[in-house]
């Protein structure tokens, strides 16, 4: 019954055109006219049209053989698949919140054509028969998924798991994200044996004997009575990460960094030469601990939403380089664990179908321009996971996102495509937002229709 | 007064939300109310078939008692419950225990939470008026009202004091709604404690943080002093308590420091010899017992005005 519905909404999702192929009548070729090219790989912007055909990108000029779909996109940019390096598909073990076509499904609808999801599930995803059963269960899904594995075994920080197996297996990153890996030694050794399988490691940089708290330590914590988490708890640990790469000489990514004082010792790592790279999610830009008045519980997530000068810094971080990518760490929870008190209530906010519109309003607001947010959405979340994806080069997969810049939508519970509903940012009138998203020539999610 | 006042909260969760008119309002009807315990018959029927629920989630004496009291010395009917937030389901818990007693329409529940912002939350599930009666390290609004009620019964107002308190103000949802109230009303409130106690931007809320005793006492008109919350050591806030009562205790000679006619309280209960001597608790400078008098008439004046608000039915 569930599944019954489940292939109903997706063929609803996913258009006629996907529906057809079901059948055998093969429409793979596409022909994306009048959208504004944007992609940063090739230092590319312009108008163009752009072809499609079995599955990856040719050369518009050449004739497109068969039955060819045209798309207008005129007024819309055409950029490579936006990819989110950091998000929580809650499969296998909670799939109440998320399941991994329902998260893909979300991340269609946000301009995603590929995701990594966090080791944190029940199992953990720290050997390969669990990476193995998450790529099996994402065959068919509407984003492509891309495992992230756990560094130590159960995450429990006390020995590696095998990166070996796990890259074999289809991981292409390691990390214990929800929990900061807490020795030292660990870490090193996670940092060097993972570079010998060309495995990227994400690290939540989290201090824990400072981070008791459910909330920002500042003035509204104060306020509200609510135990204070100090951005220091964060920073102290970003300091670790970057000394252990320095000194080992291996990449090391941070995940969701949060504070002003993490951003300015990532940019004068990155001054140095040390081979770090971070991102930033959409709520750290956008929001503040102010969020947090009235004890809501979509606005409590770790780390937590910091004061208006760290936003201001993390704004700065995304326009001068600081920051690689832009993640949303979506992590879906249900009322049981969102309508609690806020003490009790569970950390982390849904953000795949909200992360371009608020990326959006930066280019809107001169912050960044279109190509930076197309490098920090998509081509620099790829080359810090080594993906073959991110450009919309000839020969690649034909992973496209179409954005209409200008549409204007009403992010209301109802609209909500995640399983979960946790967003703080339900009832915002959001601008700009993905109009087509297409993945290996098949499209996710159409609004053309 | 101003004419063509009306009290407008239909709940009390902290003094953040009270304006200076709703807090002279709520001290002068307390004020009225206080006659009604010194009479032979303790009762009048003001709120008569009015069910008021007790809802503590943390052990407490003085500020259930005193809520019953006001409720009885009222007519109202009172239930108390006492509850345990050890569960692992607490948050279900709450919820469900909230919404099983609105099925059994009370007037008005009293909720002490060890959780801030759980009344808030309560708002959103029952009809019923919520009266917070402390929240985690959030506010305690019924003790700063009985504080104000009392400073100013011994004072005669309340504008331009030197309030100073002393203490863990980091844990104490006191200091938080004393702060507040007195500020709002005019006084100038400064605080002092171990830097361990003293919550980041405190400063916001219209403190003045003080780097020593001396500063915060000088001249003084209320010495307030807030209780050491041992069960809250498993921080290493503190190396001793033998310490504490060395450096940051209120002996006789730091009130010295004071105004000849300065006040001592505390909102109990007190740890004798640790944050307070006894002989400063027991002299007679503290109103300490006047806190508790006057407690029971704020929270008689506080139903009365919550159910004042009560959405008509029928």
């Amino acid at each position: 019954m569930l599944v019954e519905k489940t292939k109903k909404d997706e063929d609803e999702v996913l258009g006629k055109d996907y529906i057809f192929s079901k059948r055998g009548v093969m429409s793979s070729s596409y022909l994306i006219k009048n959208g504004r090219v944007i992609d940063p790989k090739n230092s590319r912007d312009e108008v163009a049209d752009l072809a499609i055909r079995d599955g990856r990108l040719v050369n518009a000029e050449d004739e497109v053989s068969g039955s060819v779909v045209e798309i207008d996109a005129a007024g819309c940019w055409v950029v490579p698949g936006l990819i989110d390096m950091h998000v929580h598909l809650r499969e296998p073990g909670e799939e109440y919140k998320e399941d991994i076509i329902s998260g893909c499904r979300a991340a269609a609808a946000g301009g995603f054509t590929g995701v990594a999801c966090m080791p944190n599930t029940r199992p953990v995803n720290d050997n390969r028969s669990v990476t193995a059963l998450i790529l099996e269960l994402a065959a068919g899904a509407s984003a492509r998924v891309y495992p992230v594995a756990a560094i130590s075994k159960a995450s429990k920080g006390e020995s590696l798991a095998e990166f070996g197996d796990l890259r074999e297996a289809g991981a292409v990153a390691v990390s214990d994200d929800g929990l900061p890996v807490r020795d030292s030694r660990l870490m090193r050794r996670a940092l060097e044996y993972a570079a010998d399988f060309g495995l990227a490691v994400i690290s939540h940089s989290e201090e824990p004997s400072l981070s008791h708290g459910s909330m920002n330590e500042g003035a509204v914590s104060t306020r509200l009575g609510l135990q204070g988490i100090p951005t220091v708890a964060e920073s102290i640990m970003v300091y670790r990460e970057i000394a252990l790469a320095e000194y080992t000489g291996k990449p090391v990514h941070i995940a969701h960094v949060s504070t002003a004082m993490s951003t300015e010792l990532i940019r004068s790592a990155k001054k140095r030469g040390v081979p770090v790279t971070a991102e930033t999610t959409p709520h750290y830009f956008t929001l503040t601990e102010e969020a947090v008045e009235g004890y809501n519980t979509n606005a409590k997530m770790n780390p937590p939403l910091r004061s208006e000068e760290d936003r201001q810094a993390v704004l700065q971080g995304l326009a001068d380089g600081t920051f690689d990518a832009i993640a949303t760490d979506h992590a879906p929870h249900s009322i049981l664990e969102k309508e609690v008190e806020f003490d009790a209530a569970a950390n982390g906010i849904i953000g795949l179908e909200t992360s371009l519109s608020l990326g959006l309003a930066l280019v809107r607001e001169g912050v960044i321009d279109e190509k930076r947010l197309i490098e920090l959405m998509s081509l620099n979340p790829a080359t810090v996971l080594g993906l073959e994806a991110g450009t919309l080069s000839e020969g690649a997969p034909a992973d496209i996102t179409i954005i209409d810049p200008r549409a204007e939508f009403h992010y209301t519970e109802d609209k909500v495509v995640s399983k979960s509903k946790n967003s703080p940012f339900l009832g915002w009138k959001l601008q700009g937002r993905a109009v087509l998203t297409m993945v290996g020539g098949r499209i996710t999610h159409n609004l053309f229709d | 007064m101003t004419t063509g006042y009306f009290f407008p909260h239909r709940h009390i969760l902290g003094i953040d939300h009270l304006s200076v008119d709703d807090i002279h309002h709520i001290l002068s009807t307390a004020e009225s109310f206080k006659e009604i315990s010194s009479r032979p018959i303790k009762k009048v029927p003001t709120l008569r078939g009015n069910t008021i629920i007790n809802l503590f989630f943390e052990p407490s004496t003085r500020t259930r008692l005193s809520f019953e009291v006001a409720a009885k010395r009222m007519s109202a009917d009172t239930f108390n419950i006492s509850a345990s937030t050890s569960s692992a389901t607490k948050g279900e818990t709450l919820i469900d225990t909230a919404r099983n007693i609105a099925a059994m329409n009370p007037d008005t529940i009293i909720i002490r939470h060890s959780f801030s912002g759980a009344p808030h939350m309560l708002t959103r599930y029952v009809d019923a008026a919520i009266i917070n009666a402390g929240d985690g390290m959030h506010e305690h609004p019924s003790q700063g009202l009985l504080d104000m009620l009392t400073v100013l019964e011994h004072k005669g107002r309340l504008d331009g004091l030197k309030i100073a308190i002393i203490g863990d103000i980091l844990h104490s949802r006191v200091a938080h709604s004393d702060i507040l109230g007195f500020t709002k009303m005019g006084s100038d409130v400064f605080v002092y404690g171990p830097s361990t106690l003293i919550p980041r931007a405190l400063d916001r809320l219209g403190a003045r943080v003080c780097s020593t005793l001396a500063e915060a006492v000088a001249d003084a008109d209320v010495v307030m002093t807030l209780r050491i919350q041992k069960e809250r050591q498993n921080d290493p806030l503190l190396p001793s308590f033998r310490e504490y009562a060395r450096r940051f205790g209120v002996t006789r000679d730091v009130v010295a420091l004071a105004k000849d006619d300065a006040l001592v309280m505390h909102p109990g209960p007190i740890n004798r010899g640790i944050e307070l001597m006894p002989d400063v608790a027991d002299s007679g400078r503290s109103v300490i017992l006047d806190q508790v008098t006057n407690g029971v008439a704020v929270r008689m004046a506080l139903l009365y005005l919550v159910m004042g608000n009560a959405p008509v039915t029928g």
